[in-house]
């Protein structure tokens, strides 16, 4: 037997078949999370975002007393299959419920789950009341900088320029005005104890994101305070771009306005400002 | 063998007051509303009533935040309250229709400025098919049955209720009891939310949309038609009204809430004098009683309708006799200069002169 045809012999043996196909990939997903089909669309950042949430519940111990009040979005399909209970919410309207629970249920793990659109659009003053009043909740808001269920539309969060269907030429500033950066507006709070923002754009920020989740949860465990993450997620769909372009335009588009980092940790606080200023970690 | 229980300790209490226990003795563990006149005394009750027995009021920042904060209490199955009058219940609307979907047993209590939201109560402002039970006190006294009545019935049902009263009632002093309620036994909150079955496979998820674990989408089609089912059962079921003298009356009056306890005063007045004269108050605004109303007013040559607006009820009136009975609106509005609707209808011999002219 030749060296090439050694190479070219099948790895199963063809006159003893085996009784099923081979299993390519294992189930990797999160014990928190009943299956991993999910509807959104190739491409989509919020699963990823959505595991971390899970995987870091799980991490925490507190698979048993975690209630998550879930906006009105393309995640909200994440009710369906999350082991998590959950109470859906009204679009913008999460952390008010959370408070009413997390008041109620003192020793839950309480957490809201919601899009740029929901939470900066729809639902502003109710994130910053509850911020305020220092409500022992965590808010995670996944920022895509667009209305991704109506198709990609113009938030709150869109960064200047960026082509929606309702900013067709670009996000102009005189004449749609300025993306608000909603953890710069929750960091200094009083009642706030740990902001921050990160991504899932490549392996090294979906690490960071889920250790940012960690302290967040944690700040809520150890009663500090309210606590805040947003992930940048991406949304090829509503941002009008090929799949495979997606990281990249989030982290050089999105990334550029909304920078990753801590922005409150207890006393310390940085703005999104000097976090853009800092040499950027992990750039193409 | 007899046992007497002792008697229900009576209190001078105004009605925001009296309601307020009310809703604390019936279980009532969280409040959250946004001041509001005439509707603030009941913030006021709950912020000191609820802290001694373990709940949580609080100070929302706005009624949107309010309802929605009850919304999360009521899902961890607390009993929950909030309220407003009906300029703030006007920003609650989309939460009210949501909750009726969700399933919620929310509690709602609107000390109205004056009747002028009946329509507001009665048909609710948001959006879809959806409906709330709405009982209407004519005094403290009787306010203080409703409430607890009303907290068992939004647990009955898994439906909001709405309790509806206005700046009198809200500030009318009088002697109530407050006592415990007995009521038949009710079915387990197994849906609330507490976290607990988070990583069995079963964990529970409360919405508003159709959605059901482990299948595909929303499931409009279904939600709707089971709770439209339900809805069309509580309208058959908790019709509530109250009637006098109008089995042989020529002319039945028809009230409700603050009002009408003026109109049962004159009909009864009128009745002493011989003239023939009913009474007919809806104790639920929704669902109005539309057959007894029918029944009850058949046999009278004319129905006056007295209410504190330009005429909302009248419209539910005119449903239940379906054109057999001449009927009359005889309130209208009235308000004074504060728009909290004390107007100069709110006044015996004013009701008086109305319902004596609508005699036939």
């Amino acid at each position: 037997m030749t060296a090439a045809d050694k190479r070219s012999l099948p790895v199963l043996d063809i006159a003893a078949p085996p009784s099923q196909a081979a299993h390519l990939v294992g189930d990797f997903r999160p014990e928190l999370l009943r299956s991993s089909e999910h509807d959104l669309c190739p491409g989509c950042g919020e699963p990823v975002a959505m595991r971390l949430a899970l995987e870091v519940v799980q991490e925490l111990g507190c698979a048993q007393r975690a209630i998550c009040s879930v906006g009105i979005g393309c995640y909200t399909n994440f009710t369906l299959t999350m082991d998590v209970d959950s109470v859906q919410c009204l679009h913008g309207r999460a952390p008010s419920v959370a408070t009413g629970i997390k008041r109620m249920r003192p020793e839950s793990l309480c957490f809201t789950l919601q899009g740029d659109g929901d939470m900066v659009n729809e639902g502003l003053q109710e994130v910053v009341h509850a911020a305020a009043r220092g409500e022992r909740i965590t808010c995670i808001m996944l920022n895509n900088g667009v209305f991704g269920e109506t198709g990609g539309h113009m938030t709150a969060t869109t960064v200047l320029g960026q082509r929606t269907k309702s900013s067709l030429e670009g996000r102009d500033a005189g004449y749609h005005g300025h993306p608000i950066l909603i953890a710069d507006l929750l960091a200094p709070l009083g009642g706030a104890a740990y902001v921050a923002r990160g991504s899932v754009y490549n392996a090294a920020a979906i690490t960071a994101t889920k250790r940012m989740l960690r302290h967040a949860f944690q700040a809520q465990l150890d009663g500090r305070g309210f606590s805040f993450v947003e992930i940048l997620t991406m949304c090829p769909t509503g941002w009008f771009i090929p799949v495979e372009q997606g990281p990249q335009y989030l982290h050089e588009v999105l990334g550029a306005v909304h920078g990753v980092g801590v922005l409150r940790d207890g006393d310390q606080l940085r703005t999104t400002r000097e976090l853009l200023a800092e040499p950027r970690k992990g750039s193409r | 063998m007899t046992s007497i229980a002792p008697a229900p300790r009576r209190q001078l209490m105004a009605g925001s007051e009296a309601i307020v226990a009310a809703a604390v003795e019936a279980g009532c563990r969280f409040f959250a509303g946004y001041p509001m006149t005439p509707f603030t005394e009941v913030l006021e009750a709950f912020a000191r009533r609820l802290p001694p027995v373990g709940g949580v009021c609080i100070n929302a920042e706005s009624e949107i935040e309010a309802v929605g904060m009850a919304w999360g209490a009521l899902a961890t199955g607390a009993r929950a309250a909030t309220g407003s009058t009906g300029q703030g219940l006007s920003l609650m609307m989309e939460s009210f229709s949501e909750i009726a979907r969700a399933e919620l047993p929310l509690v709602v209590i609107n000390m109205a400025r004056g009747q002028y939201d009946y329509t507001q109560a009665t048909r609710g402002g948001g959006h879809g098919d959806y409906r709330h039970l709405v009982l209407a006190p004519i005094d403290v006294d009787e306010a203080v049955d409703l409430v607890p009545l009303a907290f068992d019935l939004a647990d009955r049902w898994r439906n909001p209720v709405q309790i509806y009263g206005d700046y009198l009632l809200a500030h009318t002093v009088q002697s109530v009891a407050v006592a415990p309620r007995a009521f038949p036994p009710l079915p387990a909150k197994d849906w609330a939310v507490d976290g607990s079955l988070g990583g069995t496979g079963r964990a529970r998820n409360i919405n508003s949309l159709g959605l059901v674990r482990d299948l595909k989408g929303i499931r409009p089609q279904e939600l709707w038609t089971r709770l439209q089912a339900k809805w069309d059962r509580m309208a058959a079921e908790e019709i509530r009204f109250e009637a006098e003298h109008t089995a042989d009356a020529e002319l039945v009056v028809v009230a409700f809430g603050s009002l009408a306890k003026f109109a049962r005063y004159v009909v009864r007045q009128l009745r002493a004098e011989g003239r023939a004269v009913g009474y007919f108050r809806p104790i639920t605004l929704w669902p109005f009683p539309k057959v007894e109303l029918g029944r009850a007013a058949g046999g009278c040559r004319r129905i006056a309708v007295l209410e504190q607006n330009a005429g909302q009820m009248v419209e539910d009136v005119l449903l239940s006799v379906l054109g057999r009975v001449e009927t009359v609106s005889i309130g209208g509005i009235s308000t004074d200069n504060s728009g909290f609707g004390v107007g100069d209808l709110l006044n015996a011999d004013e009701v008086r002169r109305r319902i004596e002219g609508a005699l036939p």
